[in-house]
C-alpha cells in the first residue's frame, strides 16, 4: 500500500481534475479488486443480455435439422443443440430472463420485507403475529412452491417470481426487524423525539437510513440466489414454458445430449456460474466497504 | 431565581417484570418511588447518586421520554405528564436534552448542519432562517460554520457533544436536562463543555437540570444539589450547604468516596459495605438502612419523609 501511494502522489498532483478522477478510480480498484471484477464481468453479461436483438447471431428459437449438435465452429461460436439451435444465441437471449427474474425477486423481496420488518419491530402486538407467519412461510420450500403454482396456474415470469419471492421475505424480514429493535433504542432516536420530530419522520430520516447498508447487501445475494433458483426451476420443468430459452433450460434440454454434446451444458452453465460469481463478488466487496464505516460508529 | 419554573411532584416510574403478551406481570421494579423537587428559570440542580438509582429515568421522564406511572410534571404550570402528543410536541419546544454518550446520540447518517437544523424543520422554520440560525448555533457552541456538511464521524468526542448542545439551544428551550453530559468525555474536554453549559446560562438564562455522578463537576456548576438514593432523594439543598455540611449519611459517605484533589489531604474515611439493595425488593422503611453506619431498629418501620431543616435544606432520614 505504502508504495503503491508514494508512486501514484506525484503523478496526481501534477494532472487536471479529470485524471484526478482517473487516479480515484485506480485507488478504488486498487483497493477492492473484488467489486471490480464482480462489476466488470456483470457489466458485460448484462451488456450481452440488453443487446440481444442486435448481437445475437440467430433467431434462439429457429430450428434447423441439418445442423444438430454441431461443436463450437466459427459459424456457431458455441455450437448447436439437438434441434440445430444456435446456443451461443440461446445463451444471450436466456440471459434476459434470468437478470430479469434475479432483479426483480431481489427487488421485491427487499421492499416487501423491509415493510413488514419495519411494523414487526415497531409493534408488539403485529411483530407476535407477523412473525410467526414469517416462520410458517420459512417452512415452504421454493421448489415445491413452484410446482404447485404452475400446477394450478400458467407457467409465466411471474409465477417464477411469486414463487422465488415468498420463501426470501422471512430473511429480509428477519433482518429490518433485528435492526430496528436495536436502532429504536438508540440514543439518537430518544434525541429525534425529543426534539419534536412526528412519528414518521423518525422511521424515515433515522431508522431508515439505517438499514440501508445491510440491505443493499442482503439484496445481492438474493440477486444470486433467485438468479439460480429460476435455474433450477428451468432445469425441472416448472419454470418458464419450452419455447422461451433461459439458462436453466438449456441446460436442461443439452442434459439429454450431455454425452454427444457437451456444449450445450457447457456454455450457459459457465455464463449462470460467472454472473452468479460476479453478483457474489460485488456483495462481499459492499459488505467490506459498508461494514468498517459500522464499526467506526462504536 | 423567583419563580419555578419546573416543578416535579411524587414523580414514579414502575417497571412491571416478568410480564408477557399474555402473562400478568408478578414483580414490580419501582426505579423512581416518589420524587419531587423545583427548578426556578436561570438555575442549575444537580441530581447524583450511585448507578442504578433513578436520576437517568427521572430526567427522560422530564423530557417524557419516558411515561410517568404516577405523579405530575409542571413546566411553567402546565403539567406535561398528561398532555396529547400534538400539544407535547409543543411543549418540547420549552424542555431539551442533551444525552451522556455524544456517539450514539447523533444520527451517524445525518450532516452536523442537519442534525442542528431539524428541531428548527420540525417547528416550520423557513429553510434561509434555518440556515442562517444554524450558524449561528455552530458558533455560540463554539464549532466552524463550515463544518455543517461533516458526518459525526468526522468529529471528536467533544465536537459531539458541542454539536448536542447546539441541537437542545436551537428549539430557545427554558430548561435543559442534562443527562451526564460530560461523563463520556476526557477531563479537559469536560471542562470546556461546563463552561460553555455555564456560559450559555448566564447569557441566555436557561436553566439546568444536571444529572452525573462525578461529584466535582456537580459542585462546580449546581446551585443546588439533590442527592438520590434506591428511586428517592435523601437530601437536598444549596450546593454550598451540601458540600461543606452534609446531613444525611448516605450524601456523608457519598461525599467521603469522592477523591480529594490534593493527594496529601487526609480525609475521614466513611466507607460503606455491601451493594445497594435491589429495587424490585427495597428494604422495609429506610431504603439506606440495610448500609447505612447509623441505622437503628426504628428505620426499619418507615420511609423517612423528606423534612425542611431550614437554610433550605431538606433531608430524608429518621435519625437527624
Amino acid at each position: 500500500m505504502a508504495v503503491t501511494d508514494t508512486v501514484s502522489l506525484p503523478a496526481a498532483r501534477s494532472t487536471a481534475p479529470t485524471k484526478g478522477r482517473l487516479a480515484r478510480f485506480a485507488r478504488f480498484v486498487r483497493r477492492h479488486p473484488n467489486i471490480a471484477i464482480g462489476a466488470l464481468i456483470l457489466t458485460l453479461i448484462v451488456a450481452c443480455s440488453a443487446l440481444a436483438p442486435l448481437i445475437a447471431p440467430y433467431d434462439p428459437d429457429a430450428i434447423n435439422p441439418a445442423e444438430r449438435l454441431k461443436p463450437p465452429s466459427a459459424a456457431h461460436l458455441f455450437g448447436t443443440d439437438a434441434f440445430g439451435r444456435d446456443v451461443l444465441s440461446r445463451v444471450i437471449w436466456g440471459g434476459r430472463i434470468s437478470l430479469v427474474v434475479g432483479l426483480t425477486v431481489a427487488l421485491f423481496s427487499v421492499g416487501i420485507g423491509l415493510a413488514i420488518g419495519l411494523v414487526a419491530g415497531f409493534s408488539r402486538i403485529a411483530d407476535a403475529v407477523l412473525m410467526r407467519v414469517m416462520d410458517a412461510m420459512m417452512a415452504i420450500p421454493g421448489i415445491l412452491l413452484a410446482i404447485a403454482l404452475v400446477a394450478l396456474t400458467t407457467a409465466s415470469i411471474e409465477t417464477v417470481v411469486f414463487a422465488l419471492v415468498i420463501p426470501e421475505i422471512p430473511r429480509v424480514v428477519r433482518l429490518v426487524r433485528a435492526m430496528v429493535l436495536s436502532l429504536r433504542e438508540q440514543p439518537f432516536v430518544d434525541a429525534a423525539r425529543a426534539v419534536g420530530t412526528r412519528f414518521h419522520m423518525i422511521l424515515i430520516r433515522h431508522i431508515m437510513p439505517n438499514t440501508v447498508a445491510p440491505l443493499i447487501v442482503q439484496a445481492t445475494f438474493i440477486c444470486a440466489f433467485a438468479i439460480l433458483g429460476e435455474a433450477y426451476l428451468s432445469f425441472l420443468g416448472v419454470g418458464l414454458p419450452p419455447p422461451t430459452s433461459t439458462w436453466g433450460s438449456v441446460i436442461a434440454e443439452g442434459r439429454k445430449v450431455f454425452g454427444l454434446a457437451v456444449w450445450v451444458v457447457l456454455f450457459p452453465g459457465l455464463f449462470l456460474g460467472f454472473t452468479v460469481l460476479s453478483i457474489n463478488l460485488i456483495g462481499d466487496g459492499l459488505r467490506d466497504i459498508l461494514d468498517p464505516k459500522l464499526s467506526r460508529r462504536q | 431565581m423567583s419563580t419555578a419554573l419546573l416543578e416535579v411532584s411524587g414523580l414514579k416510574k414502575h417497571y412491571a417484570l416478568d410480564g408477557g403478551l399474555f402473562r400478568k406481570p408478578t414483580r414490580t421494579l419501582a426505579a423512581v418511588d416518589g420524587v419531587s423537587f423545583t427548578i426556578s428559570s436561570g438555575e442549575t440542580l444537580g441530581l447524583v447518586g450511585e448507578s442504578g438509582c433513578g436520576k437517568s429515568t427521572t430526567a427522560k421522564m422530564i423530557v417524557r421520554l419516558t411515561e410517568t406511572t404516577e405523579g405530575s410534571i409542571r413546566i411553567c404550570g402546565e403539567d406535561i405528564s398528561t398532555l396529547g402528543a400534538g400539544a407535547m410536541r409543543h411543549k418540547r419546544r420549552d424542555v431539551q436534552i442533551i444525552f451522556q454518550d455524544p456517539y450514539s446520540s447523533l444520527n451517524p447518517r445525518m450532516r452536523a448542519g442537519d442534525i442542528v437544523a431539524e428541531p428548527l424543520r420540525n417547528f416550520g422554520i423557513g429553510r434561509e432562517e434555518v440556515r442562517t440560525r444554524v450558524a449561528s448555533l455552530f458558533d455560540r457552541v463554539g464549532l466552524r460554520s463550515d463544518y455543517v456538511a461533516r458526518f459525526p464521524h468526522e468529529f471528536s468526542g467533544g465536537q459531539r457533544q458541542r454539536l448536542g448542545i447546539a441541537r437542545a439551544l436551537a428549539l430557545e428551550p427554558k430548561l435543559i436536562v442534562c443527562d451526564e453530559p460530560v461523563s463520556a468525555l476526557d477531563v479537559s474536554v469536560q471542562a470546556q463543555v461546563i463552561n460553555l453549559l455555564t456560559d450559555l446560562q448566564r447569557e441566555l438564562g436557561i436553566a439546568y437540570l444536571f444529572v452525573a455522578h462525578d461529584l466535582a463537576v456537580v459542585e462546580h456548576i449546581s446551585h443546588r444539589v439533590a442527592v438520590m438514593y434506591l428511586g428517592r432523594i435523601v437530601e437536598m439543598a444549596d450546593r454550598q450547604t451540601l458540600f461543606s455540611d452534609p446531613r444525611h449519611p448516605y450524601t456523608q459517605a457519598l461525599l467521603a468516596a469522592a477523591p480529594s484533589s490534593h493527594p496529601r489531604q487526609k480525609k475521614e474515611r466513611l466507607l460503606l459495605c455491601g451493594d445497594a439493595p435491589s429495587p424490585t425488593s427495597p428494604p422495609s422503611g429506610c431504603p439506606f438502612r440495610t448500609r447505612c453506619p447509623i441505622a437503628e431498629p426504628g428505620c426499619a418501620e418507615a420511609v423517612p419523609a423528606l423534612r425542611d431543616l431550614g437554610e433550605g435544606r431538606q433531608v430524608a432520614c429518621h435519625l437527624r
